[in-house]
């Protein structure tokens, strides 16, 4: 019998297809794409094998874009509140963008002019930093941020603050050379494809990989030991194993000796030093995180105090880690580490077990297995390299430990400090940028601190003129947090106040709480680029969206003028009185910046472009172009000729042209005029065709000798500072102990001079700016009746949807339509909830109805859910009844972005981590039980639904049945 | 009338290694955009944005969990056809539709043939045959017939698009029959399993088992 060629149809159809390289944005990952295009529509997008980050793979997400494309929530024209309507009725008229455009420049021109605070620019997931944090600096006000503070903060600052980078994109497992793997929380987010590369390489290769985790899914369900763990209390864990590699000494006294300041002298005098690093007043000023030099320490050899820092240990010298000595004056001092060694010498692990649930015995097991994984299979590797100092090693030691964290420890009230355990356990274990260990990515290792310091100078507020510092940064003492005289916060969301001190990325959860409290004043425009503050992207989301349309007494709404730029119609569309329809990844130019957050490779730096594949949808315009259009029509100097003419005539050529320093643009590859020249050097006007011609991205192999332990690596610091990523060629030294924290502490105990915090917040930061880690419980428990509320309540994002954040998409709602509560089934019996069941789930805060699931493979204190499945009925043009809105739920409803303030409990405070203000989504505490069998079998709380608007894609089909170009 | 299986000297197939497998989905999505589009497609979405949503897709990804907590396990299981050796679902269409290619062993349906008669889908003990609900055709995982064959194609993508897209590498294509092959060298050494070898319809795919490594071990 005669078949049909299935070959030859394929081939037919496929003859006058075009392909061309860009880069995916399906989630945070980045991976190289090549996408083939079939008469104007997308027939096929494949990882590209050229790329370095994916190396030909790719994920469900990517594989899934044509589902973005074509999805029929896409907005396609700029939209405007019709006069008279409520905001979140839905009820919109389409505009030019003429008329969006003159409204924006009209309004924002008029804040610029007047009060420039009262405009507010945070974006969701975006990637382009560089240039919203540069809008929002020459606009001129402090109130800008990303998601960063609702996402993982407390991994990017406990570790930057602690070793100068982070794992993240900055940095991460050297699974190619490790033996042993360790991965603790949810970690499947950043990274996703490479990591899954070198997971399944390292399993194959023979290494060993734990996952410490309260649920086992994702890649815990290929480690070869599941170790369950209860919420929130990894840094037990992590001290209980620093108290058995520290007493059995299976630390790596060199390394801390040398490069780290676990041997520095630590004052023991009461006073305004206590607890900071003691300095020769002859060799200048005390040292601080700006400028960590003048340091001390005690010569075992010599008897005797010699310097440290900058100056390296000297030849000869065998500095104390232990002990306690006195300077010539008299003053008392003890090495850093013997005060590390004190705190975690209760930090039995018997200790541990009683809050992590984790068998003593196994503690000490898994610290045995890291100390002999570390020391026992440790190797060399035959590269050569100078340190800092001058010294020649012939070889570069590997210590082949690998650990991984990521949301799941950060995501907690004590995820700072957490996070700081982590990073010291991997320190006193001599991993830090060592083969086998935890790598580095340029641009890190920044320095401790690094040298961004964010905005803080509130008479640097002034009409019509550009701040003179990035609203973003680390500070590094009191001196630099962004207040008033009278302490109170700079910023809306209260980053880098006393409330918050170190949060680096901003704290977004809290935008819209304050600014409707005028807390600490109004604002008059809110742009949200990117981010579904209306649902899913919000802690206690009824409050919230109730918040986004309350009124003041005169009827005027609380936030004037809300502008939300999105590519589709998610709940946050609703709610605004602007809307800005953005493009798809697959019809913009973007960059992957070393200014913001590059795709670099443990061997060197790489950035990325992206290139528009197809047009774009209806009117939809790029919001980087939107960004470019006002800030020439608002005449930014950045953006504005000597002659007062417009700079750039749109993104791609501001790209090209804008230089951050001289030489330094937003890409580093093919620089210079004639394209030669790469990381530093003049604007290049072909580059972009350059990234088009090379799968659109640039790598850049640094010379074998600045492969590892680049924090203390003379080469590579060097390197790094002529191409302009860092300011200083200093080595790096870990902070095991954290002076930064403890001049924070020291003002809160009244004993320094300078800023000091106001009396309601003194214990607080007092308690919490510990200049060593320590565990303490989630401070959502202080404010919950426990045995009320027993369990804990956590999500994560399945893999086929983690940072997926648009769309609904066709095929990927197809694997996880609805979520459902996962509950261990000793949990569940005793609560009386069968499998399969409604039930609720109640907290202090708030209670949803949700379809139970019995499950072994989550520990019987905690349940958990699959976040961000559940939708408002009939935003992302699902249809009444879908999945999504009848079964689906979100556990946002369970948790409050405030906590009343320990101690003081009249006042109310975000609930997030005291240090940093990430947002404590897995702090919640929770009970369940059965729903009554006459009660509606559909989640609760139900959302009326949504109206189309105008100019959105349209209803899908009953049946889609896509079929890339012309029919057969 | 059944006749006994032929045995050919080729079969492809593939062999899918639980042991990497953490259940991503990016061979459901991939198989789906690559074959939507082409010979075999489109696969048609039901309710597509609406209540259970319930589309065509070759090759699907089950999660299982296994024993008690804590010694819980969760597996997860990419599921397509097996291509079996002696397919259960080629002697019973009734047009000939269904039927295994001499030359390498794949099983494929001819749409212009399919009545959607469904006693294929009924005949395959592993529930790997879909039924194209726009079209009305019985469907299923092709191994990408259309990419393996296009001379036009780079030789390194002359693959399933599933095995392509795999970023932990975990499905592994080639000739069973072939000893020197990929796969055959992985089923040897790694202990590869067919499933329900009690149907006795001789599955080509293969699945590779877990190995748990002892921290004494290494």
């Amino acid at each position: 019998m005669n078949h049909a060629d299935p070959v030859g149809i394929t081939q037919a159809l496929d003859a006058g297809n075009t392909v061309k390289t860009t880069t995916c944005y399906m989630c945070a990952c980045r991976c190289g794409i090549k996408v083939h295009v079939r008469d104007g529509e997308v027939r096929y997008i494949e990882g590209n094998p050229e790329h370095p980050l994916n190396r030909g793979v790719i994920c469900a997400k990517g594989s899934a874009g044509i589902m973005k494309q074509v999805s029929p929530a896409r907005l396609t024209r700029p939209l405007l509140r019709k006069p008279g309507s409520e905001r979140g009725a839905g009820a919109f008229e389409a505009i030019s963008w003429d008329k969006a455009y003159e409204i924006l420049a009209e309004r924002l021109g008029r804040i610029r002019a007047t009060d420039p605070k009262r405009f507010a620019l945070f974006t969701g997931r975006d990637q382009m930093q560089a240039l919203t944090g540069l809008f929002a600096r020459q606009f001129g006000t402090p109130n800008y941020a990303a998601h960063g503070g609702f996402c993982s903060v407390n991994m990017a600052a406990g570790m930057i603050y602690s070793i100068g980078g982070s794992f993240w994109e900055f940095g991460g497992p050297d699974l190619d050379r490790a033996k042993l793997f360790v991965m603790i929380g949810t970690a499947e987010d950043h990274h996703s494809n490479p990591l899954k590369i070198a997971i399944s390489k390292f399993k194959r290769g023979g290494g060993r990989f734990i996952s410490i985790n309260p649920v086992r899914t994702g890649y815990s369900a290929i480690a070869d030991e599941w170790i369950p763990i209860r919420p929130g209390t990894d840094g037990a864990l992590f001290m209980a194993l620093l108290h058995v590699l520290i007493a059995t000494d299976r630390i790596d006294h060199a390394f801390l000796k040398r490069y780290t300041n676990a041997p520095q002298l630590v004052v023991e005098d009461d006073g305004e030093r206590l607890g900071l690093f003691a300095f020769d007043p002859a060799a200048g000023p005390p040292g601080d995180g700006r400028n960590p030099h003048n340091k001390l320490v005690w010569d075992k050899v010599g008897g005797r105090v010699l310097a440290a820092y900058p100056a390296g240990i000297a030849d000869g010298c065998d500095p104390a880690l232990e002990g306690r000595y006195a300077l010539a004056d008299g003053t008392r001092v003890v090495p850093a580490f013997q005060l590390l060694r004190e705190r975690v010498a209760p930090c039995t692990p018997a200790w541990a077990e009683g809050i992590t649930g984790i068998p003593a015995a196994r503690i000490e097991a898994l610290a045995r297995e890291i100390g002999t994984a570390a020391f026992e299979q440790a190797f060399e590797l035959p590269i050569p390299w100078t340190d800092a100092w001058g010294r020649e090693h012939p070889t570069t030691v590997g210590r082949p430990v690998a650990f991984h964290a990521m949301r799941g420890l950060a995501a907690h009230s004590n995820g700072f400090q957490t996070v700081r355990a982590l990073a010291v356990l991997m320190s006193v274990l001599g991993t830090i940028d060592a083969p086998g260990g935890f790598r580095h990515k340029a641009p890190y290792p920044r320095h401790i601190v690094p040298n961004y310091r964010a905005f803080n100078a509130p008479e640097m507020i002034k009409p019509n003129t550009p701040l003179n510092a990035a609203p973003l940064g680390f500070p590094a003492s009191p001196e630099e947090l962004a207040i008033n005289p009278d302490g109170s916060p700079i910023r809306i969301d209260h980053a880098y106040s006393w409330e918050h001190p170190l949060s680096a990325h901003g704290m977004m959860h809290n935008v819209i709480t304050n600014a409707v409290k005028g807390d600490p004043y109004r604002l008059d425009t809110l742009m949200i680029f990117m981010a579904n503050m209306a649902w899913n992207s919000t802690m206690n989301t009824m409050a919230v969206r109730e918040m986004l349309n309350r009124k003041d007494a005169d009827g005027e709404y609380a936030i004037p003028f809300l502008v939300v730029c999105d590519a589709f119609q998610s709940e946050m569309v609703a709610f605004a009185d602007l809307v800005l329809p953005d493009t798809t990844y697959l019809e913009r130019h973007d960059v992957m910046s070393m200014l913001d957050r590059p795709i670099s490779e443990f061997d060197g730096p790489v950035d990325s472009v992206r290139v528009p594949v197809v047009p774009p949808a209806g009117e939809c315009r790029p919001f980087q172009e939107v960004l470019v259009e006002l800030a020439s029509r608002l005449k930014f100097p950045a953006f504005t000729t000597a002659e007062g003419g417009r700079k750039f005539r749109d993104y791609p050529d501001f790209v090209v042209n804008f230089e951050a320093q001289p030489g330094v643009g937003f890409l580093m590859g093919w620089r210079g005029e004639d394209g030669a020249t790469h990381l530093r050097g003049a604007p290049n006007p072909k580059q972009w065709e350059m990234y088009e011609k090379n799968n659109c991205v640039f790598q850049y192999h640094m010379p074998e000798n600045m492969h590892f332990m680049r924090n203390w690596n003379r080469a590579y610091l060097d390197f790094a500072k002529e191409k302009g990523w860092r300011q200083k060629n200093d080595p790096v030294q870990l902070a095991l102990y954290s002076d930064t924290l403890q001049s924070f502490r020291l003002a809160a105990q009244g004993k320094s001079q300078g800023r000091q915090p106001p009396v309601h917040l003194r214990e607080r930061i007092a308690a919490y700016f510990d200049p060593l880690p320590f565990w303490y419980a989630p401070l959502e428990y202080a404010a919950t009746d426990t045995a009320a509320y027993p369990l804990n309540a956590v999500t994560q994002r399945p893999m086929a949807m983690y940072h997926a954040w648009d769309s609904q998409n066709a095929w990927l709602r197809q694997i996880h339509s609805h979520n459902t509560l996962q509950v261990n089934p000793v949990t569940a019996k005793a609560a009386g909830v069968a499998d399969g069941a409604w039930c609720w789930v109640e907290s202090q805060w708030g209670r949803v109805r949700c379809i139970a699931r019995h499950s072994e493979a989550v520990e019987p204190g905690t349940v958990w859910t699959w976040n961000a499945i559940g939708k408002a009925s009939g935003a992302w043009q699902l249809e009444p009844g879908a999945d999504e809105s009848r079964k689906g739920f979100l556990l946002n409803h369970l948790i409050s972005e405030e906590l009343p303030l320990a101690g003081e409990t009249s006042r109310r405070i975000s609930n997030s981590d005291p240090v940093t203000g990430q947002a404590g989504w897995y702090d919640v505490r929770v009970r369940i039980r059965p729903a009554a069998p006459d009660e509606a079998e559909e989640s609760h709380p139900q959302i009326a639904a949504m109206p189309d608007v105008p100019g959105v894609a349209g209803r899908g089909a009953k049946v889609l049945a896509y079929f890339a170009g012309k029919r057969k | 009338m059944t006749q006994p299986a032929e045995t050919l000297a080729k079969q492809l197939a593939l062999v899918i290694d639980l042991n990497v497998c953490v259940g991503c989905h990016a061979c459901v999505t991939s198989c789906k955009q690559w074959n939507t589009s082409g010979s075999a497609g489109p696969l048609a979405d039901l309710n597509a944005y609406g209540a259970e949503p319930s589309g065509t897709f070759f090759n699907r990804v089950q999660t299982w969990e296994a024993g008690a907590y804590p010694a819980a396990e969760t597996i997860h299981f990419p599921k397509s056809c097996l291509h079996c050796e002696d397919p259960p679902c080629v002697p019973v269409c009734p047009t000939g539709a269904s039927y295994k290619r001499k030359e390498d062993g794949i099983v494929l349906v001819d749409y212009d043939r399919c009545i959607g008669c469904k006693y294929c889908a009924w005949a395959c003990p592993y529930g790997a045959r879909e039924l194209d609900e726009a079209r009305q055709v019985m469907t299923k995982c092709t191994l990408c017939v259309d990419r393996i064959y296009d001379e036009k194609l780079a030789p390194e993508d002359r693959k399933p698009a599933c095995v392509k897209a795999c970023p932990t590498n975990a499905r592994l294509f080639g000739d069973v029959k072939d000893p020197e092959s990929e796969v055959s060298k992985a089923i040897r050494e790694r202990g590869g399993y067919a499933l329900m070898p009690e149907w006795e319809t001789r599955p080509a795919n293969q699945y590779l088992p877990r190995l748990v490594r002892q921290a004494q071990e290494f």
